[in-house]
């Protein structure tokens, strides 16, 4: 690509009801094509009612470094876990 | 026999016919779209960008699906479109017109979806047009209003863009412009106010080319020899090389399929 167009990230909502969940990246020239793009790229098969695209460099990502510190200590910590209630009969969808 | 070619033949069985005015009406509106299609398949696997090529292959498929769903009221798909001689096509010279660099396929595109959104809107609002035309119109304007929309974009920014761009998409306008005169030939079997939606057409296109720091190209819409022409099957030298090669593989190995 002889282009240096910045990357967006592209997030697609499903559904009326549900959050938008992030779909993949692009290149664009600006905003306005970035959504046009995201388009054509992620909904051509229906899949989406509202997307957003963010500029990529606007994310703030944590590091793979920091995977021990950020992420490990919950892994041992099961009380966490809604898992110790008696659900009542009544309840179905928790 | 594949799923697909099952779906097809239901397809084909169970569509409307037309025939007199109406079906010369649809083989020019699926002429249209069906070269069009075939060039901006060109495209594929050589656009600027990776998005773009997705975004003008996505354009083709939808023409390319706006035509079959014509060719279906004429008769069969696959002999209208492979065994047709040149003389045979009805399409307007404009989308037949070779690619040329990026900024000449927008111009052609701006041009083309403008007019034909302005076509299907026209079409859907007029109980006068046949009734199968105007049920693919109810789907063709939304598609073709998302064509004018990309061409629109890239217009703005290629005219309003660096010096190159700009240059290039003035070149573009000024190649596509000869042939727009046959835009709104009245087309048989569609009773429509052309001349209006050419006015109305060409206030757009004024309006975009303004906001794109772009004039609207001097000098005549058509050739003095060419008015009118494609409506009549008379064609540009290009349009011979665009269907050896649409047409080479179906004429090679009749009823390929794969």
């Amino acid at each position: 690509m002889t282009t240096h167009w910045p990357l967006w990230e592209v997030f697609v909502r499903s559904r009326r009801g549900l959050s938008h969940t992030h779909a993949g990246s692009l290149h664009a020239p600006d905003a306005e094509m970035a959504l046009r793009n995201a388009r054509d790229l992620y909904t051509r098969r229906g899949e989406g009612v509202s997307l957003w695209v963010v500029p990529a460099a606007a994310v703030t990502a944590s590091s793979p470094d920091e995977k021990d510190p950020f992420f490990e200590p919950a892994g041992d910590k099961a009380y966490r876990h809604p898992t110790f209630y008696a659900i009542p009969d009544g309840v179905k969808h928790l | 026999m594949t799923p697909a070619d099952t779906a097809r033949s239901t397809d084909a069985a169970t569509a409307p016919r037309l025939t007199g005015e109406g079906a010369a009406a649809a083989l020019m509106l699926g002429d249209d779209a069906l070269i069009l299609s075939h060039r901006l398949a060109e495209w594929t696997g050589h656009a600027p960008a990776l998005e773009e090529d997705v975004a003008l292959a996505n354009i083709s498929l939808d023409l390319l699906g706006q035509a079959r769903t014509l060719f279906s009221f004429v008769g069969d798909e696959d002999e209208l479109a492979y065994l047709r001689e040149e003389r045979a096509f009805r399409n307007i010279q404009l989308v037949e017109q070779p690619n040329g660099d990026f900024a000449q396929t927008i111009a052609r595109q701006l041009c083309f979806s403008l007019a034909q959104e302005l076509r299907w809107t026209a079409i859907l609002d007029s109980a006068d047009c046949p009734t199968p035309i105007r049920e693919l119109a109810a789907k063709a304007v939304k598609e073709t209003a998302y064509h004018r929309d990309h061409a629109t974009e890239w217009t703005l920014r290629l005219g309003d863009g660096t010096e190159e761009s700009h240059a290039r998409m003035r070149r573009g306008m000024a190649v596509m412009w000869r042939h727009t005169g046959e835009l709104f030939a009245p087309v048989p079997g569609l009773p429509l106010d052309d001349a209006a939606l050419r006015e109305q057409w060409l206030t757009a296109l004024r309006a975009v080319l303004a906001e794109a720091t772009l004039d609207l190209p001097e000098g005549p819409d058509a050739d003095a020899w060419a008015a009118g022409g494609g409506r009549e099957g008379v064609h540009t030298e290009p349009f011979g090389f665009l269907l050896a090669e649409m047409q080479h593989l179906h004429r090679s190995h009749p009823g390929a399929t794969w």
